[in-house]
């Protein structure tokens, strides 16, 4: 009885939720779409434009736990296209293509360690520099490594991860994975007593640490999945183009943040959600995907995605603001 | 002495809940070195930054030079000639000397309006050579001792022509040497009609230079005196002789077994050979002046920033302490002294910052368990009675006595024996203040150890059964509550000890 009140206040205090606002947007988006263009709801089609671009999905989720955590990671891209270029090579010595991708997982792993273990254990080394540097020195490697040839000759099967679908359902597999994943992250993230570690360091270093958080060992974490993730967008990356080249995934890691905090994180830290980060996701497909079928060329496209981050960032300070004036007045 | 140059009458400062200064009169003459001494939070920044014009006074007037003033920020401060130096100088590191002097007031070249790097670079070397320092002005700030350091800060100060000189406790970070030093480029100064506000906690600084000294008490001024007219023991008790009014409640515990045994902790530049026992049902006071190593001592012992030596026995078992989780494993738990910053997580809920700490214990395989939690939670808000609408409101909405009591509760809910209270009740109002203590002493009672690290005199007198006194670093004794005297302890605190002030003498005399 007295819990069953505990939980309606619970409920009360988060009524205003981030996640509301996307989701009006993603209908809002869907409703617009499907007026202006007959093409637009289509099964089949529609599942496709989701899919595109969702490798790179895969890395939101532990950039969301980065972010939460106050931190930032810049050099995802880099570890994806260098995992990528490893794992190719492997199988090309005469690795399996399973083992082939676990290097891919391994080079991710072993990179974000890397990364985390100069970030937490260092003082005063800060993500944005550690990351730059490994923005650079990842994808480095990998030029150094191929040059500019590109490597390809994957097994038919491989294939089947970036373009299969689950029986005949429509579903790509790779969508089902990427809500697979999801879960298993909003759980973590929201449901852990890890979790609550990682928004109480974003929201307090210091007072996490005098609470006892291990606050190095959470961060050195933290980077490692984000470089495990990095190896899982390699795989399904590769499998997408059915080659491997040091240049792919250029550019992700922006697009990767840019959803990131769409999906209501703050680069400051202490805020953050996995469902929001879905969300934000499915509302930059369905953007993409509208004024593709309108024939809107990439550059306005490039335009109205940067006009629309601003603006959807920017509501929650117009109604806090909103808010406060009426206290005042 | 000179005219007055300065005139501060019946000035006043209010903070919330706080009355930082009440209708205090101070008067500065040409050519004289006023010194102004009080304990910590008696109201001498709040008076030093209403003449800088930092804060305005709420009320009361200023007299500059016989004419009534208002100085509404720093830059008109400049204008009169009023400059101040800091213990630790808020120099620009990476800039030179020079720059740092001039930043302010450039030297521009008469028809290009270019910066006259010439005319400043020598200018720099006359105020430099002026007090006694052969520096070269394009050094950068950043490579240079503290003791440096404020002379640019001087020379910066000259460069405006400063008539008045605020000191900010120059010598806390200097060695003997250097100290000596800026009481001759002090006297100098004074020989040429600066008049200089002196702030120090040292007695020998103040009976080596200053003429005349004024006591701050509790926001109140307490007395001006000539500094030969009154003797050290007098000054003593004029920074602390207040009267107890307030009563606090720790109830005689008979000491239980040992909790923590601290044997020889030190740490290089902050403290050493520091030793004490902790029993059971006991609250040890520790007393001290800012700087003097407390809160070191205590995040030593939390394992914020390990001690190089010495050990440390918990329950009579030796320990390693390395990090805080290492600490709260042997049951050592730490109020810190700054809660916003090292204490609380504003933007999170009540139930989410008494919890933290315990989070492991609330959990079945990693997963958070909210029912655990509401129950840990609800129940530290009703022992501690932290008036707030429930356990999901975010911390940030709370007065800041209710917000002490969540950082307090976080604490017991981790159920640790060694309690360390980092100024416990700073800057709370009295209602919540009685209520930290009347917990403190339910804990005793309770068997806790602990450790009560305070700048509040009558709070250490009230609450403690022992009374550790540090001074620069070092425990200069420890106290039984029949013993300590808020003289005693202000004595030791201060270290007066007339043997070395007389061996000092000497040494000066071997410098000459």
């Amino acid at each position: 009885m007295e819990l069953e009140s505990l939980r309606v206040q619970r409920a009360k205090s988060l009524s205003f939720r981030w996640e509301w606002l996307l989701l009006v947007l993603i209908l809002g988006a869907f409703f617009v779409n499907v007026r202006l263009s007959p093409y637009f709801w289509n099964y089949r089609s529609f599942m496709d434009a989701l899919s595109v671009f969702l490798e790179a999905g895969f890395m939101v989720f532990s950039m969301v736990m980065i972010l939460v955590a106050g931190d930032i990671d810049i050099s995802v891209a880099s570890i994806a296209a260098l995992s990528s270029v490893l794992m190719a090579l492997s199988h090309k010595a005469g690795l399996p293509m399973g083992l082939a991708m676990l290097v891919a997982l391994g080079v991710g792993v072993a990179c974000g360690y890397f990364n985390g273990f100069l970030i937490s254990r260092v003082p005063n080394l800060s993500a944005i520099i550690v990351t730059l540097a490994g923005f650079s020195l990842y994808r480095g490697i990998a030029y150094v490594l191929l040059g500019d040839r590109a490597v390809s000759g994957f097994p038919s099967w491989y294939s089947y991860l970036a373009w299969g679908y689950i029986g005949n359902t429509g579903i790509p597999f790779m969508l089902a994975a990427f809500f697979a994943c999801a879960l298993v992250y909003g759980l973590v993230l929201h449901r852990t007593a890890f979790g609550r570690k990682v928004f109480a360091i974003g929201t307090n270093r210091t007072a996490a640490l005098f609470s006892g958080v291990p606050v190095a060992r959470i961060r050195q974490i933290l980077f490692t999945l984000n470089g495990l993730m990095a190896g899982v967008t390699a795989i399904f990356l590769t499998s997408k183009l059915g080659s491997s080249r040091p240049n792919v995934a250029t550019g992700y890691e922006l697009e990767v943040i840019a959803i990131a905090v769409l999906g209501g994180a703050s680069p400051s830290g202490g805020k953050g959600s996995i469902f929001g980060a879905c969300l934000a996701f499915i509302l930059m497909r369905l953007l993409r995907y509208g004024m593709g079928l309108r024939n809107i060329p990439g550059q306005v496209m490039m335009v109205a995605i940067g006009v629309v981050l601003i603006g959807v960032v920017m509501i929650p300070n117009l109604v806090m603001s909103r808010k406060k004036r009426t206290v005042v007045s | 002495m000179g005219e007055r140059i300065l005139e501060l009458r019946g000035v006043s400062k209010f903070f919330p809940g706080i009355r930082a200064l009440e209708r205090v009169d101070f008067d500065l003459e040409t050519g004289e070195i006023h010194a102004l001494v009080g304990e910590n939070g008696a109201g001498k920044s709040t008076l030093i930054k209403i003449i800088t014009g930092v804060h305005q006074p709420d009320e009361g007037e200023i007299f500059w030079r016989g004419q009534k003033v208002t100085i509404p920020n720093p830059t008109v401060a400049s204008r009169y000639q009023i400059a101040a130096v800091y213990q630790q100088p808020a120099s620009f590191p990476h800039l030179s000397i020079t720059e740092n002097i001039f930043l302010g007031h450039p030297f521009l070249r008469p028809f290009s309006r270019r910066l006259d790097w010439k005319r400043m670079h020598d200018r720099a070397r006359e105020l430099l050579k002026s007090l006694g320092s052969d520096l070269d002005p394009i050094t950068p700030v950043g490579t240079l001792s503290t003791a440096q350091k404020q002379i640019v800060e001087i020379a910066k100060a000259l460069s405006i022509n400063a008539q008045i000189l605020i000191m900010d406790e120059p010598t806390a970070a200097l060695t003997k040497r250097e100290a000596e030093e800026l009481y001759r480029i002090m006297r100098e100064l004074k020989s040429q009609g600066t008049a200089i506000i002196f702030i120090s906690h040292r007695f020998e600084d103040i009976y080596e230079v200053a003429d005349r000294v004024t006591v701050l008490r509790d926001g109140k001024k307490v007395g001006t005196w000539m500094v030969k007219d009154i003797s050290e023991r007098d000054l003593v008790r004029a920074m602390v002789g207040r009267e107890i009014t307030q009563l606090f409640p720790k109830a005689w515990v008979t000491p239980g077994r040992e909790l923590l045994r601290v044997e020889g902790l030190s740490k290089t530049g902050y403290f050493s050979n520091v030793s004490f026992t902790l029993h059971a049902g006991e609250i040890l006071g520790v007393s001290g002046l800012v700087g003097s190593g407390r809160t070191e001592v205590a995040h030593a012992l939390f394992g914020i920033a390990p001690a190089d030596r010495g050990k440390i026995f918990v329950e009579g078992k030796e320990v390693t302490i390395r990090s805080p989780l290492d600490a709260i494993a042997c049951g050592i738990g730490y109020l810190p002294e700054d809660r916003l910053q090292q204490g609380l997580f504003l933007p999170m809920s009540i139930n989410d910052n008494i919890t933290i700490a315990i989070l492991d214990s609330l959990t079945r395989r990693g997963w958070l368990q909210p029912e655990r939690e509401y129950e840990v939670s609800s129940k530290m808000l009703e022992l501690l009675k932290i008036k707030a609408p429930s356990i999901f409101s975010l911390v940030s909405s709370l007065s800041g006595g209710n917000q002490q009591k969540v950082v307090v509760a976080k604490l017991l809910a981790a159920r640790l024996r060694i309690l360390i209270l980092d100024e416990p009740t700073h800057g709370i109002d009295v209602g919540a203040k009685a209520a930290i203590h009347q917990i403190m002493s339910d804990l005793a009672q309770e068997g806790f150890g602990i450790i009560m690290i305070s700048s509040e005199m009558p709070e250490i007198l009230g609450m403690s059964d022992r009374i550790l006194v540090m001074c620069e670093g070092r425990v200069s004794g420890i106290l039984t509550r029949e013993e300590a005297t808020q003289e005693k302890i202000m004595e030791m605190a201060v270290n007066v000890n007339w043997a070395k002030l007389q061996k000092k003498e000497k040494v000066g005399v071997d410098y000459a």
